[in-house]
């Protein structure tokens, strides 16, 4: 009965969302807008449990003076800076992302630097995978050089500049085998998708169950 | 002609004098939506489309208060009202002026829309459907009879046992990325299917098993699923639920934390599986450089490039969804995975039609047009179903 009940209103709920997709008539036509804010709603009150998690652990941590102890108290004092600051322009602004709100000088003096910071890191990962991919051991290896090659310099200034062609061949590769690769990719992957979908719905599959 | 103004230019151009027929309103309830919609349309002549735009009006009673709803072109011919009670009757005013300046007043009425119970422009997709769900359930009633079905070698998913017995041996722990997307993301829920067999295991092995979640319904469901798998190992006793733990769902945070416990907690084996974007390569990079066997896999083909580049295994698209029916063998699974690629077969096959008859239809004559042109229409529906 335990397991039975979480299997039926999956079932049920997930038929009903299907069937609604193609019924516009009134209930069935809103039913989709309806269920994303009702996950909206339950994913809100989950995230309590998310900063519980986050605050047992990171706390735990700096009591117990594990490795890395300091790195959690920074968070811990980030928090209750951005909590406190949040209800501050909240009651001030009348809400913390109006324009001048020291809850958007957070966000935008602290977050947006360190998520471009972190986004900058990919170029240099970039570059360490590339050298270690590109590496002319194997046929296969070989071809998938040359063809980066050809594609690096086909989309940089410097590449048409040493010849023109660069583009073209570089345009035919990203327009052609690519594309019919990463459809072919697309295609099995959207079916696997679907199939774990009705395996899920109809509760052959469970993996949101204990 | 001389130009004075493009104002000028325009009354010159326009004969003088005309006289301004009245324009036919017709009223129809737009298909395949919830009664909210009716279409206005008119056919304007040459001369009135260019007498600029028209306000338009409703109201419920043929001579009672209208409201203004909107403006259209007269040369656009239609106007849409998606704002229309079902089975209520409006009758609409269009008001404008002519171009020496006259006032005209077109009106229409009264016209209804009703809600449908079926969007035919789906249709092909319920078609498409079916016979997908078709597939796929008949093979798994088929194996559920005994027929036993060979499934190829993935080799990302041979290597789990492997990359868990390095990380035992090295005293290191496990860890697996579930990924940045949500709960009702199916490669997510392809993840949690992945970490139940890992975490059991991982219980039996005695190594810890960490993940960082970024979405705190991931999370819980993570936790209950890791539970349930140290309680069917027979180590209730080792599950800890810091070790399933949230992080942030900021995608960046998350990939700088995740850093962070990997250069701390150095594991000997790292999965990554699930919904992955620009953080990918960052995470798998960072693993790398600590010398932990990586298996990845997600179904973003724009993630897929970096994963094979650094790491050991990739599971490329289908095969993330495939690992359940895979690790398992039970034969209800791999029964789908029969269905899924008998549709794969039947795509491949019109994929294959539809390039022949274009290319017949390129080489001249009059057939193979037509046929090509017939058979691109049909798919055309297909896609504009989806769009819908």
């Amino acid at each position: 009965m335990k397991r039975d009940i979480p299997i039926l209103v999956t079932l049920i709920t997930g038929i009903f969302l299907v069937v609604s997709f193609f019924i516009p008539h009134k209930p069935f036509g809103e039913m989709e807008q309806l269920s994303l804010i009702w996950f909206s709603i339950v994913s809100g009150f989950a995230m309590v449990l998310g900063i519980d998690s986050l605050l047992k652990v990171n706390i735990k941590k700096i009591t117990q003076r594990k490795s890395g102890w300091g790195y959690s108290l920074l968070l811990i004092l980030g928090f209750a800076a951005t909590l406190v600051t949040g209800f501050e322009s909240g009651f001030r602004h009348g809400s913390p992302f109006a324009l001048g709100s020291s809850f958007m000088y957070i966000y935008t003096h602290f977050i947006i630097p360190l998520q471009g910071t972190m986004f900058s890191l990919l170029a240099f990962f970039i570059a360490s995978a590339a050298y270690r991919a590109f590496r002319a051991r194997t046929m296969v290896s070989t071809l998938l050089l040359i063809t980066a090659t050809i594609v690096m310099l086909g989309r940089v200034p410097g590449g048409e500049n040493l010849w023109s062609g660069f583009a073209t061949i570089s345009e035919w590769i990203m327009n052609y085998p690519q594309l019919a690769a990463k459809r072919g990719i697309l295609i099995g992957a959207y079916l696997g998708a679907a199939a774990t979908s009705l395996r899920i719905l109809l509760g052959i599959e469970r993996p949101y169950l204990n | 002609m001389i130009r004075i103004g493009g104002l000028a230019i325009l009354i010159l151009c326009l004969p003088m004098g005309g006289s301004f027929a009245a324009l036919n309103l017709i009223g129809t309830d737009i298909p395949n939506d919830d009664g909210t919609g009716i279409l206005i349309t008119w056919d304007p002549t040459s001369e009135q489309a260019d007498a600029g735009a028209f306000i338009v009006y409703r109201s419920e009673l043929p001579s009672g208060n209208a409201e203004e709803i909107g403006m259209a072109l007269v040369r656009d011919g239609h106007y849409a009202d998606k704002s229309v009670v079902p089975e209520k009757q409006y009758n609409y005013r269009l008001v404008g002026k002519d171009p020496v300046g006259n006032e005209l007043v077109f009106s229409g009425g009264p016209f209804s829309a009703k809600a449908q119970w079926f969007n035919y422009e789906k249709l092909p997709v319920a078609v498409s459907m079916l016979i997908f769900s078709g597939c796929v359930i008949f093979f798994i009633h088929r194996t559920m009879s005994g027929k036993s079905l060979f499934i190829r070698k993935i080799a990302g998913l041979d290597a789990l046992d492997e990359a868990v017995g390095r990380a035992t041996e090295m005293g290191r722990p496990v860890f697996q990325v579930p990924g940045i997307g949500t709960i009702s993301d199916v490669a997510t829920l392809a993840s949690l299917s992945i970490m139940r067999r890992v975490a059991r295991k991982v219980a039996e092995y005695n190594v810890p098993f960490i993940v960082p979640c970024t979405e705190a319904l991931v999370m819980t469901t993570a936790q209950e699923v890791v539970k349930t798998a140290y309680t069917e190992a027979g180590r209730p006793e080792m599950y800890k639920p810091e070790n399933v733990s949230y992080l942030t769902y900021d995608q960046f945070g998350y990939a700088a934390g995740v850093d962070g416990m990997m250069l701390r907690d150095k594991p000997g084996a790292i999965l990554l599986l699930g919904y992955f974007m620009a953080e990918s390569l960052i995470m798998a990079e960072t693993g790398n450089s600590i010398g932990a066997i990586q298996i990845a896999g997600t179904d973003q083909t724009s993630q897929l490039p970096f994963f094979v580049a650094a790491c050991d295994y990739t599971l490329i698209g289908e095969e993330l969804y495939a690992a359940s029916s895979y690790l398992s063998r039970e034969p209800v699974f791999l029964g789908s995975l029969k269905g899924q690629d008998l549709c794969k077969v039947i795509i491949l096959s019109l994929i294959a039609v539809g390039v022949i008859l274009a290319t017949l239809a390129a080489l001249g004559g009059e057939t193979f047009p037509h046929l090509s042109e017939w058979y691109n229409q049909l798919f055309g529906a297909i896609g504009a179903g989806n769009e819908a």
